[in-house]
């Protein structure tokens, strides 16, 4: 078996002894949530923090609740309390469809939306044991100097892989930081870098707390995954997309599709107009663009080709169960 | 195997080479050995001997002691207090190899014959030609002759549990070794050869497994190790392996490249079958002579045609050994085979089941290259899938994208030979029949999950009119137990099954006797009902079974039996190889396969798979059905699913439950057993195998019904979306 490192767990109860810990340990700490991705790469060697500091005892940060004009959501609240909150399905079915989407139901149980977004970015040559990386010669994302992806490439291409960051941004939604300097909130559109090596844009001793989502009058959304089994994977593509309506009419659609690199994509040409376009042409346009814009990469498992082949069979089924009618 | 515990244990771990083929220049462990906590290292020269299955090909090293042939060979095995400070030990063993060209494919095999992995100079592992009839002449007088590439990429076990061993000495010197064996009297046996040691001094013991499906089927080097380890540090060892070393230890089935050439009449009579396979072994032997052999000699049932050649070669490649998987060769040949005969229904404009029905290996019988058929409930197993399917209703009318396929097989119920040469029986029991009225038998087989111990105990009861649980169960401990050679080739029902009914009915007979004389009837008339013996005609003076039994033993003295299985004499063909696939009697399997295919994804999604098997005679039909249902899903994973990748630099591409696919709850057809039974006149009641024969065809079942509902053909497996997709653009182009 692979045996999990030693290292000291810090169980507080409050945010401010949260982020205090994180300033006491500096870089030799991570933060815990439901452990999901966090002990699995402990075990694989891809982490070895002295301080592990769980934020499972802290009060407050797992609750939803539904306020005029947002739904705020603890980031501690469990995948599956988001996927089955009424408000969250109601008025950010992409985020409660993506939450679904999560490996099985016992990582759904355990994990949580401030986990599943700050994932540790995923890649085939860097998600495998010390003696396989070791075989390999490692990698740009770790312990090594050459990225096995892009022959050359100088920055990680290791891919976003959490399936609630795509839907966050095409809902427009706002992200907590917590520290020991107060607080910060970013559009969740800022909340990736394009750095596979570490791709949030999370300050040092900051700790994600709250999701904001906003209640927007004639928004639908919708969430698509393909995957190779029906749980369990992570994307191979992940595509999130929301329209709103005003009076019938479409007034503005965002698209956005992740598991290709660091960073998710806003698909640009989803947000452009054409006058007279009906919605049909809207939504073929609007596919054939994403098809242009995004290029998956031989970094997680499933063709390259073929990924890209499904971009826009992913984006039109997105779009067709968000849009006329 | 973990649960088993004991005090002062030491954890064992093996250092794998990270180079696909290389030698090893030098080796130096004293780092590690000075480490605190390290107790023992061990490098190749500890362990000379070499080992394998098959005792022509033994070509394994407990660790190699100068070559590595894929990344993963085990160099070298530490025992520490623990298994972090065991693999802190692994870093700090110092290799210098020097890197050689290596044969990561079957391509490179072919290619670069200089790599020399074979014995005779090249990469050839073996090679194995035989030709039954003027094959060339039938062909050419043929009215169609479907030519076809095919291709098997390779697959793995993935039983839920590991590989693991303990291994101990007790005071009295004697070594004992618990593993997740599926094959106790061969690692026995291999154990004294390796370790020089009598096999006297070695007790086996297997407990309960959580799965083998044929990759726990020889003697591994974790086994070996973990025995010296714990002889030379005279502590208890033990080796847990993780999913990854899983992986790399392999023995799964072997990628195979298949060019079939199959000739009928225009009436749909097969004329002549020609296959051309070409295997990929992996770095080592190990079953690898039989896989050559299996992977022609099981093609002449349950259809055949009047003349038949195959020509297969096994190459060696610088990957993890490939081995015995469910249905050990002969699934990927199946599936081309099963495939073309698809294509000459289609050509013919004759139903596949009815071509299949004209075609078929009668019952009591003997194939074209010599093996005997008993038993042969084919064509039941054709009706039955046909019927509950609705094939006829419901073919051709599913609408687009949907389509219903057909395919079917046959297997071996155990090898008429056992691995080494001899005539001592194949399996055997010991009952020891208690005067509480419990009875235990002590057997050798193995309980791998597949259920032989039920099987078991449901003979005993039967036999003896007990409860089954009254009938006690000790099994696979060489100490205890009389030898059974193992659980595999779905021998375990036939033979053991033979063996314990052999053992039951001598006491029985005891038993009828003493009874028959306590109520002076005469024996003949006295029969064993549920719970006691009876006489025809005065039930009401019914003596309880154990009470028969005392009465029985105050009249023999204390009882127990022996019972055993030999195989018949001189089965199989007249020729060189003629013994392998040589049975006693073969189970035959039809499937009907329900799918939707998704057009613009090129997703195949399987509605449905109804498996009628042919076991004989089900002793217990929820095991029957539990086979059925687990072959299903096994095959249908190999088909849609599962990969066993290895890139271009010998790295395994996705040693994980997430990487390597297999189907969740969710991705699992909804399946329907159907059981014929056809009595085999040799079997126990009637019992023929059930374990691997219900997965054959389950895979070219998929490929043609996939072919049926978007008229298009993938001949390389896994029918993956991309390939589903290539497909269908080809075809609209």
């Amino acid at each position: 078996m692979l045996p999990l490192p030693p290292f000291v767990l810090h169980r507080p109860r409050t945010v401010d002894e949260a982020a205090r810990l994180l300033e006491e340990h500096g870089s030799s700490a991570a933060l815990v949530a439901g452990g999901t991705d966090l002990l699995p790469n402990m075990k694989l060697g891809l982490a070895a923090p002295r301080h592990v500091v769980s934020l499972g005892l802290v009060d407050g940060l797992s609750s939803i609740r539904a306020e005029e004009g947002a739904i705020r959501i603890g980031a501690m609240t469990r995948l599956e309390a988001v996927s089955a909150h009424e408000a969250v399905r109601l008025h950010a079915a992409a985020l409660a469809e993506a939450c679904l989407a999560v490996g099985g139901p016992h990582h759904r149980r355990m994990g949580t939306l401030g986990g599943n977004l700050a994932l540790d970015t995923r890649c085939r040559y860097y998600n495998q044991s010390r003696f396989w990386r070791k075989a390999l010669g490692f990698c740009l994302k770790k312990d090594g100097t050459a990225c096995h992806v892009v022959a050359g490439g100088h920055r990680c291409v290791a891919a976003a892989s959490n399936d609630s960051a795509a839907a966050v941004i095409a809902l427009e939604a706002r992200v907590v930081f917590a520290s020991a300097r107060g607080t910060r909130e970013i559009a969740a559109s800022e909340l990736y870098v394009a750095d596979g090596a570490a791709n949030l844009a999370r300050r040092p001793g900051e700790i994600l707390v709250e999701v904001v989502v906003p209640i927007a009058r004639g928004r639908s959304s919708a969430y698509e995954k393909l995957r190779a089994r029906a749980s369990i994977d992570f994307p191979m593509l992940s595509v999130a997309a929301s329209v709103t309506k005003d009076e019938g009419r479409v007034v503005d659609v965002a698209v956005v599709v992740s598991a290709l690199a660091a960073k998710p994509r806003v698909v640009a040409g989803a947000r452009e107009r054409v006058a007279g376009e009906g919605w049909a042409a809207r939504v073929e346009r609007i596919a054939r663009a994403a098809y242009r814009e995004c290029k998956p990469l031989e970094n997680v498992p499933g063709d390259a080709a073929y990924r890209r082949e499904m971009v826009p069979v992913i984006v039109r089924k997105a779009l067709g169960r968000v849009g006329e009618a | 195997m973990d649960d088993l515990r004991l005090p002062r244990t030491l954890h064992g771990k093996l250092l794998r080479s990270p180079h696909a083929h290389a030698r090893i220049a030098q080796i130096d462990a004293s780092r590690a050995l000075s480490m605190e906590g390290v107790h023992a290292v061990l490098t190749g020269a500890d362990l000379p001997g070499r080992f394998g299955i098959i005792p022509w090909t033994p070509d394994e090293y407990a660790l190699a002691p100068a070559i590595v042939r894929y990344v993963g060979d085990p160099v070298a095995a530490v025992a520490a207090v623990d298994e972090s400070t065991a693999l802190a030990a692994l870093d700090r063993i110092d290799v210098e190899y020097e890197v050689l060209s290596a044969a990561v494919s079957l391509d490179d095999a072919l290619a670069k014959p200089e790599i020399g992995l074979g014995p005779r100079g090249n990469n050839v592992s073996k090679h194995v030609d035989l030709a039954f009839g003027d094959v060339g002449a039938a062909l050419s007088g043929s009215d169609v002759v479907d030519s076809g590439d095919y291709s098997f990429h390779g697959s793995a076990h993935a039983p839920i549990e590991t590989h693991a061993v303990l291994a101990a000495t007790g005071a009295d010197g004697l070594l004992t070794v618990w593993s997740t064996t599926q094959v106790p009297h061969y690692l026995h046996r291999e154990l004294s050869r390796v370790l020089a040691i009598a096999p006297s001094r070695i007790r086996v013991v297997q407990p309960p497994l959580g799965g083998a499906f044929g990759g726990k089927s020889e003697p591994f080097s974790h086994e070996i190790c973990a025995a010296k380890l714990a002889l030379v540090t005279g502590r208890p060892v033990k080796f847990l392996l993780t999913r990854e070393e899983e992986f790399l230890v392999h023995r799964g089935r072997h990628p195979m490249r298949m060019r079939l050439r199959v000739g009928a009449s225009k009436d749909g009579k097969l004329t002549a079958v020609e296959a051309r396979t070409l295997i990929d072994g992996g770095a080592y032997s190990s079953f690898g002579l039989v896989t050559t052999y299996y992977s022609g000699q099981l093609l002449t049932l349950p259809t055949a045609a009047p003349t038949y050649s195959f020509s297969s070669t096994r190459y060696f490649t610088n990957k993890p050994p490939c081995g015995p998987k469910r249905g050990h060769g002969s699934v990927q040949p199946r599936f081309a085979f099963e495939v073309a005969l698809d294509k000459l229904s289609a050509l013919l404009g004759i139903d596949p089941i009815a071509l299949r029905r004209k075609n078929a290996v009668g019952a009591e019988t003997t194939t074209l290259n010599g093996m005997r058929v008993t038993s042969n409930g084919y064509l039941e197993c054709l009706d039955a899938v046909e019927r509950a399917s609705g094939w006829k209703e419901r073919r051709g009318k599913l609408g687009p994208g949907r389509g219903l396929g057909v395919a079917s097989s046959a297997y071996i119920t155990g090898t008429n030979y056992p691995i080494y040469p001899n005539e001592m029986p194949q399996s055997a029991v010991q009952l020891k029949v208690d005067r509480s009225g419990v009875v235990t038998v002590f057997n050798g087989a193995s309980e791998i999950g597949q259920g032989t111990d039920t099987m078991l105990r449901t003979i005993v009861a039967e036999e003896l009119g007990l409860d089954l649980g009254a009938v006690r169960v000790v099994s696979a401990d060489t100490d205890l137990c009389p030898v059974d050679l193992g659980a595999y080739s779905s021998r375990g029902t036939f033979m053991n099954g033979n063996a314990c009914l052999m053992a039951a009915r001598q006491i029985k007979e005891k038993l009828v006797g003493a009874v028959a004389e306590k109520l002076g009837a005469r024996p003949a008339d006295v029969f064993v009902s549920r719970g006691a013996l009876c006489v025809v005609g005065r039930e009401n003076e019914a003596i309880a079974v154990d009470e028969a039994i005392r009465l029985a033993e105050a009249k023999h003295g204390t009882l127990g039996a022996v019972g055993y299985y030999r195989s018949p004499p001189d089965l199989g063909g007249k020729y060189r190889g003629g013994t392998i696939g040589a049975s006693p009697a073969y189970s035959f399997t039809a499937h009907v396969a329900e799918v939707k295919v998704d057009m613009e994804t090129g997703q195949v999604d399987v509605v449905k798979v109804w498996c009628a098997h042919d076991c004989g005679r089900a002793i217990c039909p929820r095991l029957v059905i539990g086979q059925i249902e687990g072959s299903v899903y096994m095959g249908v994973a190999e088909a849609l699913l599962e990969e066993h990748a290895i890139d271009d630099r010998g790295l395994h591409l996705g040693p994980s439950l997430l990487d390597y696919r297999l189907p969740t709850s969710l991705d699992v057809p909804d399946i329907e057993a159907l059981i014929v039974e056809s009595h085999d006149p040799e079997g126990p009641y009637g019992a023929k195998e059930a374990g691997e024969g219900p997965l054959h065809s389950s895979i070219p079942a998929v490929a043609n019904a996939l072919f049926d509902a978007v008229g298009v053909r993938v001949d390389s497996l896994p029918l993956s979306p991309a390939r589903v997709l290539a497909a269908l653009r080809r075809a609209r182009s």
